[in-house]
């Protein structure tokens, strides 16, 4: 994209390959994102604040983004959440103490008719049940850690 | 019953339209080779224009007039694709995205042909991966197979399709953020005018449409502007798949003639309420749209029934609560969208969403007062109607239609000084 406008429209993109690679922004990616594109660090950053798929500090290897929005909601959203935060015993958007799950109610992910739903590092689960959930939780933990929000 | 044959869904479910062939099979393709032979892009335009097609990405401005805004000064034009589908309730383009990417690929080369873009930019929500991954083998193979790229089918058009994954932001569905997001800006909308048509993309003339716009496309060209003209109400006619979701027996996307009765597409096509159960309340244009009840049920799901209804058609969008159904609950759901969705520039929508969210949350936690209820009944005038772009004119909508119309289930909670919904205050536990 960068050959159409000038060399900002490539931060973006640099930044989630960044964070593929290191699992977070870090202030070196920043860094060399603002010598990239000619604008500051302090530009970089605000930018960086902006989206919500761009981590500006260490996250777990397994996010997981439960819907919190109208549809999910009336489909039991409220008790799922309350049953992940006690079994990772965390608040909302805190990481668990293991370091190893990141836990944020995001909004909508226009899967509503599956409610409630979930993502975890960006894949969905539809119709989580509390049971089901800890189920989840048992394949995760098991399962190989790749990138949490992969880029391709 | 639900009689109407599919357009835009046809074979989804049932054949593998992300394959070449099989989309070939299912008619695809046919628009594309018969446009490039025998249609100019200014007889593309017209088709458009005659078959009354709407914007589907919300606002439902009418295609072929958006795309004959471009200016005739030949500086390079773009063709921009929203699938940033975020709207509450709202799941069609997603579904589109996944099932049929081969159709929106065809009806972007189609508009891209029609308004001469030089180039076309597809924008991605960020958090379909699996849509993003689908889609990018759907592109190769259209490419391989002759569809995308340089000399299109031997005609001497050249286009190609770049994606950009987006990174997270509601509010980069509007246009103009989403413009200033491919820029690698923070997503905030930009005053208009100049409008896209004139200073889009990089400053140049950009059309932005979304996916199910520019799915209908083909199908207009093949079977021509009368046809999908008169499918439902003449101004505002076509297929249209709703997003059904909420208390019913079976959520899902449904494909409807646009006009056809909500009652209609509640019964016939999602089965109807759960067992027991009556119909309290209908969002029926996702979440920046005002409520329906069941006197509505009669009313047309198309742009101009809907409007008269004090509501929209919105996104498509539609939620079904039924009688064990908190609407404060549902309020605070929804205004915490938009609080939390605000991109902060202006200050009605970003304080505003925020005094309301709290309100609402007091009401719920047994916590509000009679003030509080003044408050929800008076603010409308300085929150709406204040903001650079629609989402801060839509945090009040929904709340409003629900606060007149069970007005005692807010006063309640204020005198049980609790949730009637919700006696053990187990939803603001978090
Ligand atoms: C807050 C906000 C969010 C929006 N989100 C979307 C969206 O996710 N998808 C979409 O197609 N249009 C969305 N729109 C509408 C777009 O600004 C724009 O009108 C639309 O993409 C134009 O395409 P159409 O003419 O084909 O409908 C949104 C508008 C606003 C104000
Ligand atoms: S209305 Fe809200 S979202 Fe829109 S530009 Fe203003 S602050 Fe941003
Ligand atoms: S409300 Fe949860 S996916 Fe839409």
């Amino acid at each position: 994209m960068a050959e159409h406008g000038d060399a900002q429209a490539a931060l973006i993109p640099f930044l989630q390959y960044c964070q593929e690679q290191d699992g977070y922004v870090t202030q070196q990616a920043v860094s060399d994102a603002a010598a990239l594109t000619g604008i500051t660090d302090g530009e970089v950053e605000s930018i960086v604040s902006f989206y919500s798929l761009l981590f500006q500090h260490p996250v777990g290897k397994h996010i997981i983004h439960a819907c919190r929005t109208l549809s999910c909601m009336l489909g039991g959203a409220d008790r799922l959440h309350e049953h992940i935060r006690r079994r990772l015993g965390v608040r909302n958007g805190e990481t668990s103490a293991d370091g190893e799950f990141t836990y944020q109610e995001v909004e909508c992910l226009a899967a509503c008719d599956k409610a409630p739903c979930l993502q975890h590092n960006l894949q969905f689960h539809y119709n989580v049940t509390p049971e089901e959930f800890d189920r989840l939780l048992e394949t995760w933990r098991a399962q190989p850690a790749g990138a949490a929000l992969p880029a391709e | 019953m639900a009689t109407f044959e599919p357009v835009l869904t046809k074979g989804v479910g049932q054949l593998d339209l992300t394959d070449v062939a099989a989309y070939r099979k299912n008619g695809g393709f046919v628009a594309l080779e018969k446009a490039l032979k025998d249609m100019t892009p200014e007889s593309i335009i017209a088709e458009v224009t005659a078959s009354n097609l709407r914007g589907r990405g919300g606002a439902g401005f009418p295609t072929g007039k958006k795309w004959g805004f471009l200016p005739k000064d030949g500086r390079p034009r773009y063709l921009v694709c929203n699938c940033d589908e975020a709207e509450p309730g709202t799941f069609k383009d997603h579904m589109l995205l996944e099932q049929t990417p081969l159709q929106l690929i065809e009806g972007l080369i189609l508009s891209a042909y029609a308004i001469n873009a030089a180039h076309i930019v597809v924008y991605i929500r960020g958090e379909f991966l699996e849509g993003y991954r689908i889609f990018m083998r759907a592109l190769s193979a259209a490419r391989e197979a002759g569809y995308v790229g340089d000399n299109l089918l031997g005609s001497g058009y050249s286009a190609d399709i770049l994606v950009h994954r987006g990174a997270g932001a509601y509010i980069c569905g509007e246009e103009t953020a989403m413009l200033e997001s491919i820029e690698g800006k923070r997503g905030e909308p930009r005053l208009k005018p100049p409008f896209p048509a004139n200073a889009g993309l990089f400053g140049m003339p950009t059309v932005v449409n979304n996916v199910e716009t520019l799915c209908c496309i083909p199908h207009i060209l093949t079977r021509g502007a009368a046809w999908f003209a008169s499918i439902g109400p003449p101004k505002s006619p076509g297929p249209k798949i709703i997003s059904v979701s909420g208390q019913v027996q079976k959520p899902g996307n449904y494909e409807i003639p646009m006009g056809l009765p909500a009652g209609e597409l509640l019964q016939d096509y999602a089965g109807g309420l759960l067992p027991g159960r009556t119909l309290k309340a209908i969002q029926p244009g996702g979440g920046s749209s005002a409520a329906i009840f069941a006197e509505d049920l009669h009313t047309g799901i198309d742009y101009d029934s809907l409007a008269a209804k004090q509501t929209m058609l919105g996104s498509g969008g539609f939620v079904v609560m039924d009688d064990t159904t908190c609407m404060v609950r549902a309020s605070m759901t929804l205004v915490r969208f938009f609080e939390y969705e605000s991109c902060g520039q202006c200050t009605p929508c970003r304080e505003g969403g925020q005094w309301v969210h709290r309100i609402l949350r007091r009401l719920e936690a047994g916590e509000g007062s009679d003030a509080d209820l003044l408050v929800l009944n008076t603010i409308n005038d300085t929150l709406t109607g204040t903001n650079l772009c629609p989402l801060g004119d839509s945090i009040m909508p929904f709340l409003l239609s629900v606060l007149r119309r069970f007005p005692q289930e807010f006063a309640e909670h204020v005198t049980l000084a609790g949730c009637p919904f919700d006696p053990a205050r187990r939803m603001v536990a978090a």
